[in-house]
This record gives C-alpha cells, sequence and structure tokens, in this order.
C-alpha cells in the first residue's frame, strides 16, 4: 500500500492519504539517503583510512622524554676508574602540578629560592625556559642540591606543591683537578655543537663531552639515550599511560694510557717544584709535564697547572667563574691576566725551550756535516757575530769543547757557533726539528693542540710581508706581526740554543726525545711516535669493543753514531760531575736506570726564566721520556729537573728526593 | 486494502474523534499496551550507549570526580524517562486547546534567559536553578511543533493556504531569531526545520515549499556573504567562521577547524572494533566537548565502526518509528506533533553526527539522547514522550474503531 508497512500484523491499519504516505515516503527515503552517506563517511574514516588516523592520534598524544644514557667511566691503563659517574637528586618543577599563577605561585618561587639559595626570577626563568623546549616534561632548577636541602623538601612536600626530586646520574671527577685539562668536561650539548658532525644524532639536552677525552672520544662515552614514551592531554600535560619506554644503552668506557698513580705523583711534583721555585723568589706561576713511552707513543701522565675542578661544570657556572677558568679575570691589583686554568699548557702552550733544544741542533749540524763531533768549539765567554755578543749563562767560558763535552756543560757558545755555522748550509736545525716533531702537530687525541713555530727565512719573509700589507691596508705604523726585518745569521744562531722565535710544547718536544731515544735503542732507525691517550673501548661489562691502535707518524733513519754522541752529551749531563743536572740525580742508579737528560732555561723578556727539562730514562720494559716546564721557575737545573726526577723515581718505585740542581746554565 | 484507506483526508476536513468515548473505552487496552515497543527499545538503547560513552570519555574530565558526568546523565534519562511514561498517558489531543498558552510559555521561557539567564562560553543560554541549568531553548523545540501543529489544525483551516504558511513560518521564526540572537545557532535552525516540517505534513503545496527553500537560500546567502560584505554581521564571526570551518579543517587548535580535525582524527582512529582502554584523543582533551556536541566522536574512538553503526541503527529505528507514528496518527494534530518531533530527532541526529565525521558545518546541536545534558535528554524524552502518546492513542482509537466497524 505504501512504503510504511505495519509492523506487525496484528497492528490495525490506518487510512493513510496517498499524498501524505508520498511525503512521508519523501521523509523516509532522505533519512535513508542520510544514513547511507555517514555509513559510508564512517567507513571510509574508520575502516580505509584508520590506520593513518591512528597513527595520527598516536602523533597527537605521545612524547618522548629523553632518559640520559649513564656515561662511560673512563680508566686508567690498569683499569682504575679516572672518571666515573655518580648519582644524584635534582630538584626539578611540574609545571602542571604548580600553584596558579600570580601571587601562590610567586610564593612558592619564594620560598623555594630561599632553601635552594636561588633568586625567585631566577627558578621563574628556568621554568619558562623549560616549558617552552618541552611543556610535558618536568624542569630540573638545582642540582646535587645537598642532603639538607632534599631532607627538608622531602619531609615539608605540602608545602612544595609540583616541586619533586628526581635522582639523576652526573659525571664524577673524583680527583678533582688531576689531569683536568686532558679529561675535559661534559655538559648539555650546544646548538652550535647539534650542528657537528661529531654530534650527529644527539638529541638536545644531552650531556656530552666539551673538552679533553671526554670530547674527543665523546662518541664511545655518550651511549645511547632511552626515552621515556609519555601520555599527554590536549594542554600538553601529562597524564598517566603505561606507554612502553625504550631504556638508554649505557656508554662505553674508555681505558686510556694514563697511569693513575704516576699521574697523581706527577702533578704533586709539579706543584712541589714550583713551591720550591717560589720560596726561591721565582714566580713559578704555571707549569707542565708530559711523560710519554717512547716505544709507542702512549701518555703515561700529562699535567698542567693551574689546574680546575671539572666537577664545576656538572652545574651551571656563573658568567665570572667561566671567566676565571679561562684566565680573563684579573689579578686583583695587577694589570696582568691570571694563568688560564683551561689551558693545557703540556700540549696547548707555546714556549722557546731553551738548551732542550741543543740535541736537536746538535743531531742537525751533524747529519749535515755542518760540525765534526771532536770538533772544538765556543771558546771565550762570547761569540761575536758583527758587533753582537752571544753569551754563555754567567759568562762562563768551558774552552773550546768537543760536541759530548758541550752538552753536558750545556755551552752556549758551541751552539751559538754551530748555529752560525748550519746558517750557510740552509736550514738544517730546522728540517731536523721537523722531523723529530717539533713545529708540527702531534695528532694527539685531543680536540686541539698548538702547532707551533721553527723559524726558518722563508717564515721571516712571509711574515714580513704580511707586515707590510697590513700597514698599508690599514694605514697603521706597525700591525705587530713582524718588525720587519729579515733572517740573520743571529735568529739561526737563538734557534740553535733554543731562543728566539721557537715556539713549541713539551708534547712536541717529548716526541722529539722519544724519536732520539728510539733510534738510539735501534741503531738509528727511530720512529716518531703519535702520542696519545687512548687505549682501549670496553662495554659497560669490561668487555673489550676496540682495541684503538696509533699508526706512528713516520719513521726516520738518523746516523747511529751521531745519536749515540748526542745521547752520551745529555746522559753525562746528567750523571757526571759537572753536568749540569748531574747534582739532581745524584743517588740515582745510573748503571739500572741510565738518565739522559738536559736542562733549559727559556728567556722570556722582563719575566723570570722558563724552567725547562727533558729526559730519558732507559729500562729494558718500560722505558719513560719525561718533558718539565716551569713558567718563571728560573733555571732548568733548579726547577724543573727535580719534578723530572720525581716523575722517574715513582715511575721505576725509587725513593722520591727532590734536590734542586745548582747548574745556572741556559 | 479497505476502501477506507483513501478516505482520510489532509488538512482541515480530519475527522476527530469526542476523547472522553475513547478513553473510557481504551482504558485496558492502553494497559496491556502502554507503549510502543520499537521505539521504547530503541530510547533504552541509547540511553545505555550514552551511559556507556560518557563513562569512557569522561573519567578524566574532573580530577577525583570520574562518573560526575555519568551519575548527572543517568538522572537526566532517569528524570526524562519519568516524563516520557507519564506524557505518553496523557491524552496529546488536550494540548491542542492550549496552543497558545504553549506558544506564550516558549516565548517568554526564551526571554526569562535573557533576564535571569547565565553566560557560558560567551552565550547566554540557560538559565541556572539548583539542581541543573535550564535551556529554554532545548523545551521550546517541543513547545514549538505542538504550538504550530495546533495552530495548523484549529486556524489553519480557516485560513488560505499561503497565509497558513506565513504564519507558521513567522510563528517558528520570532522564536528562532531569539535564540540565535543569545546566540545559539542550531537550536533556532531547529525551530525553522520543524516549522517547515509541520508545513509539509500538514499538505501545504509543493510549489510554496519551493518558494520557502528558496527564500531560505537567500537569506543564507544574504546573511554569510552579503551582509557581512557590508558590514552587518547578522551571526556573530565565530559562527560564521564554525560554518564554515568544516570546508577547510586546521590543526591550529586556535582556529575552528581544529575541533572537527581532532574529531576526525579519534573516529578514525577507532577503526572496525575501536580503541577502548587504548584511546586517547577523547580522554586526553583533544576533542574539546566530547561529552556533549562531540559525543559520536567519542563513541567512535572508543567502539569503532560496530559502536558507531549500532548507536546509528539505533537512530534510524527511532526515526522510522518517529516516522510510522506520522501515518499511525489517529488525527492530524498527532500526525504534525509527530512530523516536527521525526524533523527534529532527523535534523539533530545528521547534522550532529554529520559535524563530528567533518561533512557538516559546526552548529551546535545535541545529539538526541546521547550528548550529555539535562535540558537535551529531558526535552528528546518529552517529544518521545509524545510519540508514545500518538501511538497509545491511535491503537486506542484503532482498536475501538475496529470494534465500531465490525462489530
Amino acid at each position: 500500500m505504501t512504503t510504511l508497512e505495519p509492523v506487525h500484523p496484528s497492528e490495525p491499519r490506518v487510512p493513510v492519504s496517498p499524498q501524505l504516505a508520498l511525503r512521508v515516503a519523501v521523509l523516509g527515503g532522505l533519512a535513508m539517503a542520510m544514513f547511507a552517506i555517514i555509513f559510508f563517511r564512517l567507513w571510509y574514516l574508520q575502516v580505509l583510512s584508520g590506520e593513518q588516523y591512528v597513527q595520527k592520534a598516536n602523533a597527537n598524544r605521545a612524547r618522548d622524554l629523553p632518559i640520559a644514557a649513564p656515561r662511560g667511566q673512563i680508566l686508567d691503563r690498569e683499569g682504575q676508574p679516572i672518571v666515573a659517574s655518580r648519582t644524584t637528586n635534582s630538584v626539578q618543577i611540574v609545571p602542571s602540578a604548580l600553584p596558579p599563577p600570580g601571587a601562590p605561585r610567586l610564593a612558592l618561587y619564594r620560598h623555594l629560592g630561599a632553601l635552594l639559595g636561588m633568586s625567585p626570577q631566577r627558578i621563574e626563568a628556568l621554568v619558562v625556559k623549560g616549558r617552552t623546549a618541552l611543556p610535558y616534561a618536568p624542569v630540573a632548577i638545582k642540582t646535587d642540591a645537598g642532603q639538607g636541602v632534599l631532607t627538608v623538601l622531602a619531609e615539608r612536600q605540602g608545602e612544595f606543591p609540583g616541586v619533586t626530586q628526581q635522582p639523576v646520574s652526573i659525571r664524577d671527577y673524583p680527583n678533582g683537578p688531576m689531569a683536568a685539562q686532558v679529561l675535559g668536561y661534559v655538559g648539555q650539548v650546544s646548538k652550535p655543537e647539534l650542528k657537528l658532525r661529531a654530534f650527529r644524532g644527539v638529541k638536545q639536552g644531552t650531556v656530552v663531552g666539551q673538552e679533553g677525552i671526554e670530547y674527543y672520544y665523546d662518541r664511545y662515552l655518550r651511549g645511547t639515550p632511552g626515552a621515556q614514551r609519555v601520555e599527554v592531554n590536549a594542554a600538553g600535560y601529562p597524564v598517566p599511560s603505561s606507554l612502553p619506554s625504550t631504556q638508554p644503552l649505557a656508554g662505553h668506557s674508555l681505558k686510556v694510557t694514563l697511569d693513575f698513580a704516576l699521574e697523581r705523583e706527577g702533578e704533586k711534583a709539579l706543584l712541589e717544584g714550583m713551591e720550591h721555585a717560589r720560596g726561591g723568589g721565582k714566580p713559578a706561576v704555571a707549569g707542565a709535564f708530559v711523560a710519554l713511552d717512547p716505544r709507542n707513543g702512549e701518555v703515561l701522565a700529562i699535567g698542567s697547572s693551574p689546574s680546575f675542578d671539572p666537577n664545576k661544570f656538572a652545574k651551571p657556572l656563573t658568567e665570572s667563574e667561566y671567566a676565571a677558568l679561562e684566565g680573563k679575570a684579573h689579578v686583583a691589583g695587577s694589570s696582568e691576566e691570571s694563568p688560564a686554568p683551561l689551558t693545557d699548557r703540556a700540549v696547548n702552550g707555546t714556549y722557546p725551550t731553551g738548551s732542550t733544544f741543543k740535541p736537536i741542533t746538535a743531531m742537525g749540524a751533524l747529519e749535515a756535516g755542518v760540525i765534526d763531533p771532536s770538533m772544538g768549539l765556543g771558546g771565550g765567554q762570547c761569540i761575536y757575530v758583527s758587533t753582537q755578543a752571544f753569551c754563555n749563562a754567567g759568562k762562563a767560558d768551558y774552552g773550546p769543547v768537543a760536541l759530548v763535552e758541550a752538552l753536558k756543560v750545556s755551552s752556549d757558545t758551541y751552539f751559538f757557533e754551530t748555529g752560525e755555522l748550519a746558517n750557510s748550509h740552509g736550514t738544517v736545525i730546522q728540517q731536523k726539528a721537523k722531523q723529530l716533531g717539533v713545529g708540527e702537530q702531534t695528532g694527539i687525541d685531543l680536540p686541539s693542540e698548538i702547532t707551533g713555530l721553527v723559524p726558518t727565512p722563508a717564515w721571516r719573509a712571509k711574515v714580513a710581508s704580511e707586515e707590510l700589507a697590513c700597514e698599508r691596508r690599514r694605514h697603521r705604523s706597525s700591525c705587530g706581526i713582524s718588525d720587519g726585518r729579515p733572517w740573520s745569521v743571529g735568529d739561526n744562531m737563538h734557534l740553535a740554543v733554543g731562543q728566539g722565535d721557537l715556539l713549541t710544547s713539551p708534547l712536541q718536544m717529548a716526541v722529539a726525545y722519544s724519536t732520539l731515544a728510539d733510534a738510539f735503542r735501534n741503531g738509528g732507525e727511530g720512529t716518531v711516535v703519535r702520542p696519545h691517550l687512548g687505549r682501549e673501548v670496553d662495554d659497560s661489562q669490561g668487555r673489550l669493543v676496540q682495541a684503538l691502535s696509533f699508526s706512528p707518524l713516520r719513521h726516520v733513519h738518523l746516523n747511529d753514531s751521531d745519536v749515540s754522541l748526542v745521547m752520551e752529551g745529555i746522559h753525562e749531563a746528567a750523571s757526571q760531575a759537572g753536568g749540569t743536572s748531574a747534582d739532581v740525580w745524584a743517588g740515582w742508579n745510573q748503571e739500572q736506570h741510565p738518565v739522559y737528560g738536559k736542562t733549559g732555561t727559556a728567556e722570556h723578556v722582563g719575566k723570570e726564566d722558563q724552567s725547562w727539562y727533558m729526559c730519558y730514562v732507559a729500562d729494558p720494559s718500560r722505558p719513560i721520556v719525561i718533558a718539565v716546564t716551569v713558567e718563571q721557575g728560573g733555571f732548568g737545573a733548579e726547577t724543573a729537573a727535580p719534578i723530572a726526577r720525581l716523575i722517574a723515581s715513582q715511575w721505576f718505585g725509587k725513593p722520591k728526593r727532590f734536590i734542586s740542581g745548582t747548574s745556572k746554565t741556559f | 486494502m479497505s476502501p477506507s484507506t483513501v478516505s482520510r483526508p489532509i488538512g482541515p476536513s480530519a475527522a476527530i474523534h469526542p476523547p472522553e468515548r475513547l478513553e473510557e473505552r481504551a482504558g485496558p487496552l492502553l494497559l496491556r499496551l502502554p507503549l510502543d515497543p520499537l521505539l521504547t527499545i530503541a530510547v533504552i538503547g541509547l540511553a545505555i550507549c550514552s551511559l556507556v560513552t560518557l563513562n569512557a570519555a569522561t573519567r578524566h574530565l574532573i580530577p577525583r570526580q570520574p562518573h560526575y558526568y555519568v551519575d548527572r546523565q543517568a538522572l537526566y534519562l532517569g528524570v526524562g524517562a519519568a516524563c516520557m511514561i507519564v506524557l505518553s498517558r496523557v491524552n496529546y489531543g488536550r494540548l491542542r486547546h492550549l496552543k497558545y498558552g504553549i506558544y506564550a510559555l516558549l516565548i517568554l521561557g526564551i526571554l526569562a534567559v535573557f533576564a535571569l539567564g547565565h553566560s557560558a562560553n560567551g552565550a547566554q543560554r540557560s538559565i541556572s536553578l539548583p539542581f541543573f541549568s535550564f535551556q529554554a531553548s532545548e523545551l521550546g523545540k517541543v513547545l514549538l511543533a505542538l504550538a504550530l501543529a495546533a495552530y495548523v489544525v484549529d486556524r489553519g483551516r480557516r485560513l488560505r493556504a499561503r497565509e497558513r504558511t506565513v504564519h507558521v513560518m513567522l510563528g517558528a521564526l520570532v522564536p528562532a531569531m531569539l535564540v540565535i540572537a543569545q546566540p545559539d545557532l542550531g537550536s533556532g535552525l531547529v525551530y525553522m526545520v520543524i516549522a517547515f516540517a509541520v508545513l509539509y505534513i500538514a499538505g501545504t503545496s509543493w510549489r510554496q515549499l519551493t518558494a520557502l527553500v528558496a527564500l531560505i537560500v537567500l537569506a543564507l546567502t544574504f546573511v554569510l556573504l552579503a551582509a557581512p560584505v557590508a558590514g552587518v554581521h547578522v551571526i556573530k564571526p565565530y559562527q560564521e567562521e564554525r560554518l564554515t570551518a568544516f570546508l577547510h579543517p586546521s590543526s591550529d587548535p586556535q582556529k575552528q577547524g581544529y575541533q572537527q580535525q581532532e574529531a576526525k582524527i579519534a573516529i578514525g582512529s577507532g577503526q572496525k572494533t575501536g580503541r577502548g582502554g587504548n584511546s586517547s584523543q577523547i580522554p586526553n582533551g583533544f576533542v574539546p566537548e566530547s561529552h556533549t556536541d562531540f559525543i559520536f566522536a567519542a563513541v567512535g574512538e572508543q567502539y569503532g565502526f560496530v559502536g558507531a553503526s549500532l548507536v546509528l541503527a539505533l537512530y534510524a529505528l527511532l526515526i522510522s518509528r518517529a516516522l510510522r507514528m506520522i501515518v499511525y496518527a489517529k488525527d492530524l494534530f498527532g500526525s504534525l506533533v509527530a512530523a516536527g518531533a521525526a524533523a527534529m530527532l532527523m535534523f539533530q541526529v545528521f547534522v550532529n553526527v554529520g559535524m563530528t565525521i567533518g561533512i557538516m558545518p559546526i552548529t551546535g546541536v545535541t545529539l538526541p539522547l546521547m550528548s550529555y545534558g539535562g535540558s537535551s535528554v529531558i526535552t528528546t524524552m518529552l517529544a518521545i514522550g509524545l510519540l508514545q502518546s500518538i501511538y497509545v492513542q491511535a491503537r486506542a482509537s484503532q482498536a475501538m474503531k475496529g470494534r465500531v466497524l465490525r462489530y
């Protein structure tokens, strides 16, 4: 009859006009069409594109909170931890649980600030910054706040709504300033660093190495952070959920070449030597030492003073604290800058070396035939070139001496004359220095090192023309690059005694002496080692992951007899009566552990002399090359040499005696 | 089939049975069949769906009060069901004589909201009463359907067709404009739809209906396009933006399209069988108003295509029964009241569901019985109560008529 049949037969039929029936039928048809549209739309949304909407919904709700990976330890060569990680508590604010903004929140900030010793403004700034970065994550306000503070917070939780404590792992340097410049420190990865290749894949907020080994080996030490998946609501606040989280992967531990005891005693010796120099009226403001294994370049100990406590970097530094570490803070009552504790003087200090350079001069001159080992040179107090006098320290007159004796007594006139003679043979000294590793980067596994400078006529011409160009460009009378004078024989003579424009680091000198020692042991075949600190990478259970190997820079062939003579000279200097450092080594068993040592005293205009000592102590199984320098520390024998003896004593297990040498040679 | 099937005309000549006789004779019958079973099943089913969905969707809405909305909705449904049962026992025909009083109540109720109402979300739509806030515009839907139907039946027969159409449309337009000014655009549109449906079932000529549709289209064009250009905003800019936002969804929470975008994600992510306890869009508040206007999004996410289909099936049953009542009613007044109720239900279901699935503009109409809210639930229950009353009266009348005719 109509489209609307009675629902059940028992229902009485109603008389319906066709017009009404049609109109209701049209309405029914409209309803069916609309239901059909809705069903198809639902089918499309839920069944056909459901997967895509599930992804969108999950992207909406899930946020990742990084879980920091425990950073790998740094161990000494025997496996003793030098740097570890420590668990401490961090006071955090959960923004969503804070009291309402305005007076109640400010009151909380004031209350909390008084407890933590922070200004309420600083707390507010931190919260605002943290919320902008990760709106759903708690904001760390203070790390390592101290047990008292934590107890107060725990006991009076009701007074501090929204303030929580979280255990966090922070880097711990239990030995404080020991080897701080080499070990480096850690900090949150910075925006520019995120763009570097070395930090590829590192997420914002990750703690990474910022200097030294921590930086260089960061990719091993860093580990892989985990992620706690948090479910958030539309406002970005976390809600309770059970989303899976990924556990962080602990970083590998790094075994370094350092010997913990030698490092500790070396730094102690350096400080003792500097203290001694200060007692003798010298400023002795800074110093550095390196101990190398001459066979393979392993750095056994390395130190620089003044040093700093890397633990300070685990918490935010103030501007002035950082300026002090960089050496930019001015010493009270003086216009001079204080020595920068962050500078690693063993690697990045650039100095003339004084007489410790003489063996290199001798090798170059001998090889080029400039001098004959038996030739007597350097008679008299001074050598005169035109009107200029080049004199021995203290106007001593050793008479004309042969090479070995010249090295033993450190005759300046001998080497001045050698330098004078060598100048007509070209750059024989410079070439030898470069060959042995002076004036070029050693390739040590640290983020930065200096190149240094071995002056040559070409270099002098270059800086002179640069100076000229600069003066012309800037219309100045001087740019300070160079005094503009050409290379002279005097330059070569100064270089021959490790003075003049020579600039090198204790590490480069240690490499040069290692090469000499290696050639001496191997009949003239020497290896220019690549000094390094990394030894092996282990996983967190101590299983070997990767042994680190460092191929030497190059092999050199030296004339066996030349090396023997030079080594004999510096051995006598350290062992024979009249040798410059013989008295320092008094009582040392030269039979068992012969010392090949050379003092050096670098002169600086307007400052106290810089004390240097380079030595190689032979041993069949554990030879060592030691370089020591003390800025404004006086004569080499006086300050640096006794420090070297203390280091050698530690290395060979001998009684430690600090004997300040009396030799007043350069 | 019987010769009498074509005998009932539409319009002024419709027969009216004396009510007093009917009631006394139909007494035992009414007790036997108190309600339309299918309509009742649909109502009970939707009430259960509403409570189950709200329970899942509003658990985290108010901290420490997970059952706040469910408890209240259960109360509203209970009160509504009581109203429905009471109304089903009342002879709706009596309300016909109260048409002016009902219309006055409708207008006064809306005006009272202006005078006494409190503002929520920038709109003044309700009066705060001790237990709930009363939204006069919701109740007005039922009142308007009754008043217009009665007017058409009583006065309409003495008027010419065109005058009747104009009177009915104006009678709806006055309260519609008042509620749109509150602003409650959704209810205003429902009023116009009810008036249109009453005229449609009352037999208004197709020509006049076409003219009405053309007029509405013209008016919409003017309101949405011409007036804003001239600097006159008949509807508020946010309403205008909401109306057009479904055409350009947005993921920006500040933009109007955001709500619909998130609602679509919620529904889509429900897939075939829903995310259940793994839901995130609704419990985490990504879809605003997910317990009221956007409750269908909650159904879609929690229970998937299966759940949404079940709810739609219940609505299909509800609407089919409402449409059935138009032809089943014993008199024209009943048909027209049923038409108003059916139109209201259809419009609200399609516009509301269409809005959550992104094919209709956001107009702020509730999903009958499902959406949380006392005024909406009780109004819908009253409308269904009228449908039940129409059913009961029709059955009684049929039974009697049958006896009268056959014996």
